[in-house]
């Protein structure tokens, strides 16, 4: 029975026919001239009508998708006058918002340089370890195999973000990648090995090694579970359903906690402490461009705007990662995550006759521009019933390839998804589009995890530095516990000095006032919090792009 | 999409009725009718748990679990969240536990209570045996059990379903700890690599990368030796 609709079955037979010969065959990698030119032609990024200037601020005249800047030329949502500063309801050491990867490690890292459990504190907009790190299906790149070295991951990261990204930061990732692997290890984290017991790595898109560090094809979830667990063992203090939305400074130009909202009482409160973590993560709810999301609920782009509003400086904002590889058909899971490591372990992007027409693991800035060309550039797409274009994603190679049962006990969650809308992956592709998957840039950090804010620190997602202008599979895993067990380190150790002043909020006046002196009139208001799906807008998967 | 009333069913959320869009999830159908999640959504793809959801359909005894995101509406559906399953994890430290039986019985007595009835299992929205992971933990077969919960995303379902007031998820949880930690173990090639950062043996080459212009790095990017 095929999942498919009936008028897709003449393009599902092509794709039979043409498997036996694909076997074992790839096209060659595109050259740097190709490369660069099907970005320029099809990737999102270099629609410059899709960005604009920022306006204001200490990143003011960098361009951005619009979905940014409207987020960042918006009013804060509070005014200093709506908070009493003097009732503080949390008085800590070390304040962490956001509970992914990122904060989790960063609150297990400060209790261990020595912050006493209950004077660290976890805000979290939604549930305790809800997160995109939990989705994380693929991988985790760290330079453990014999034949690699972090050198050459050094390489392949700077290579794959265009040379741009902040060599420290670059460096420190790739030396301590070995590292977060045996730390999970430690914690108890199961990671997928071969019978010699030595890891069972794969390549990913753009790696010169085989490299990623697999669970199954659920990663991120096995990772974020155990350290949800530890974090509860260890008895940190942490606040759910509460939203942070806005930092507080003193009266010396330190950040010194936040303002939160309790989101099940609809109330404020004030958090004071000696230095801050933003774990807060990306913006794939903005839907940059109309694109659906592979995103969580709550990737909503609220640390950016928070760091701005005190006067963090942000970078390679203007880069956006999209997926190659989102569901297109069935229309419930438009958008979802297909890993890549599907295409690591074999399956092929085919077009509507059934030819290969990439390599299947270029960078995801090219391997998707590659996509969009082939749908929208050579017309060799699939149409959907809700008329959505992709491409067949040829998963069954990867039982003819690795033996049978290799797509059950890899892909368990991949096989799981699709066969609830009646299709079987080890039987028939998948169909495919690029969908919004990362914010590459963020606020600007050091080695330190530090911003140009004294008292602010960050790291994961919500940064920009790490990986330039792409990012590679697998190295947001690895971003997240370097960097968040290094905010954690410097964070600690910086509130065991540090003296806070008077809190204030009159930045967000001073914020106010760069809007009206750039002439910028709205009603908009950020950070979101949530996104707004309410009514017909649950209808919407309008693309943008063409 | 305009929709066409012939396609819309009808649906209950905790008692109230809506005409919604016969092909949505659950959660999309309850965002069409004017709802604003904040507890009960999350990662939106089956990864989370936060989600979980009961229902029965109309005309039928049968009470079912699914994760709002991933199940489809069905006419004459009565829905209601879980969004919160009470249970307490119990706190332990890692290095002092034995991967045995008894580690279980100590911390999850509520265990040996299993009537082996099988409604975990059938509550669960990953198809996971669960019955058979909370059975192979009260057995002390710490890698059985390990293996057979490895899909769970928490989402509570079996917990509440559970007549023995068992929380599977947490034993789960503590199975796999185990079994990768005193099991399983560390990895000595990660091992060894940590050490040989640890002695600086990559420092000068990532130096030399650092100090490299644009132009040079981009030569030795495209030269790079690729062995996939």
């Amino acid at each position: 029975m095929s999942g498919y609709p009936e008028y897709m079955q003449g393009y599902l037979k092509l794709v039979e026919t043409t498997r036996p010969d694909r076997v074992g065959k790839a096209l060659r990698a595109m050259t740097a001239d190709e490369k660069e030119q099907i970005l320029r032609d099809w990737h999102p990024d270099y629609k410059m009508d899709q960005k604009r200037e920022l306006k204001i601020g200490s990143s003011a005249g960098e361009l951005m998708p619009h979905e940014v800047v409207n987020n960042l030329e918006a009013h804060p949502i509070i005014s200093p006058g709506d908070i009493d500063l003097s009732n503080v309801t949390y008085d800590v050491d070390v304040l962490v918002i956001g509970a992914g990867g990122a904060g989790l490690s960063a609150s297990l890292t400060a209790i261990e340089h020595g912050v006493a459990p209950d004077n660290v504190l976890m805000v979290q907009k939604l549930r305790l370890g809800d997160a995109n790190s939990k989705m994380s299906q693929g991988g985790i790149q760290a330079a453990n195999a014999p034949d690699d070295s972090p050198t050459m991951h050094y390489l392949d990261v700077i290579g794959g973000g265009h040379y741009v990204n902040k060599p420290d930061l670059v460096e420190a990732m790739v030396k301590e990648g070995p590292d977060v692997i045996r730390w999970h290890e430690e914690l108890g984290v199961t990671y997928d090995k071969l019978e010699d017991g030595t890891m069972q790595l794969a390549p990913g898109g753009g790696t010169s090694r085989k490299r990623m560090h697999s669970c199954k094809d659920y990663t991120g979830l096995e990772i974020t579970r155990v350290l949800i667990d530890e974090f509860i063992n260890k008895e940190i203090s942490y606040v759910e359903f509460t939203s942070v939305v806005e930092l507080v400074m003193d009266d010396k130009g330190q950040v010194a906690g936040a303002v939160l909202w309790d989101m099940d009482h609809d109330d404020y409160k004030v958090a004071r402490a000696k230095s801050t973590t933003l774990a807060t993560g990306g913006f794939g709810r903005l839907h940059i461009q109309g694109f659906e999301t592979t995103n969580h609920y709550g990737a909503t782009n609220d640390g950016v705007v928070m760091a701005y509003h005190v006067g963090a400086r942000l970078r390679d904002l203007d880069s956006t990662q999209f997926h190659p590889t989102g569901a297109a058909y069935p229309a419930q899971i438009v958008g979802q995550l297909c890993t890549e490591k599907l295409r690591a372990r074999g399956a092929q992007p085919l077009n509507k006759d059934g030819e290969l027409f990439v390599y299947p693991l270029e960078t995801r800035d090219v391997e998707a521009s590659a996509l969009i060309r082939e749908c929208y550039g050579r017309e060799k797409g699939i149409i959907t019933p809700t008329g959505m274009r992709g491409v067949w994603l040829d998963t069954p190679l990867i039982d003819i390839i690795n033996g049978e049962g290799t797509i059950e006990r890899e892909f368990a969650a991949m096989f799981r998804t699709f066969n609830k809308f009646g299709i079987d992956i080890r039987e028939e592709p998948m169909l495919v589009y690029p969908t919004l998957h990362y914010q590459n840039g963020g606020v600007e950090i050091n080695v330190q995890c530090e911003t140009n804010v004294p008292g602010l620190y960050a790291a994961g997602e919500v940064c920009g530095g790490v990986h330039g202008k792409n990012r590679l599979m697998g190295n947001s895993q690895l971003d997240l516990y370097v960097f968040g067990r290094r905010a954690g380190r410097f964070a600690a150790e910086r509130s065991k000095k540090a003296t806070l002043g008077s809190l204030t909020l009159d930045h967000l006046d001073v914020y106010e006032k760069m809007l009206s002196d750039a002439g910028v009139e709205t009603d908009r208001k950020a950070p979101i919090l949530l996104p707004e799906y309410r009514g017909k807008r649950t209808l919407e998967h309008q693309l943008k792009l063409l | 999409m305009e929709e066409n009333e012939s396609e819309m069913v009808t649906i209950h959320v905790m008692g109230k009725k809506h005409r919604v869009p016969a092909d949505l999830t659950i959660m999309k159908a309850m965002e069409y009718s004017g709802h604003q999640f904040r507890r009960g959504a999350g990662c939106r793809g089956g990864y989370c748990g936060a989600c979980a959801a009961m229902y029965r359909v109309k005309g039928s005894y049968k009470l079912q679990g699914a994760l709002a995101c991933q199940k489809i509406v069905e006419d004459g559906m009565y829905i209601a969240q879980i969004p919160f399953s009470p249970a307490e994890k119990i706190t332990y430290d890692l290095l002092e536990l034995r991967p045995d039986a008894n580690t279980f019985l100590e911390y999850y007595p509520e265990i040996s209570r299993c009537l082996s009835c099988n409604t975990c299992t059938k509550a669960c929205p990953q198809d996971i045996e669960v019955m058979d992971y909370v059975q192979a933990s009260l057995r002390g077969d710490v890698e059985e059990a390990a293996k057979l919960s490895f899909d769970c995303i928490s989402c509570g379902l079996c917990a509440v379903r559970c007549p023995a007031e068992i929380v599977p998820y947490n034993v789960g949880q503590l199975a796999r700890r185990l079994n990768s930690r005193y099991l399983i173990g560390p990895t000595k090639h990660v091992i060894k690599r940590v050490e040989e950062v640890e002695a600086g043996e990559f420092d000068a080459d990532i130096d030399e990368l650092k100090r490299l212009d644009r132009k040079t790095l981009q030569e030795r990017y495209e030269g790079r030796e690729v062995k996939l």
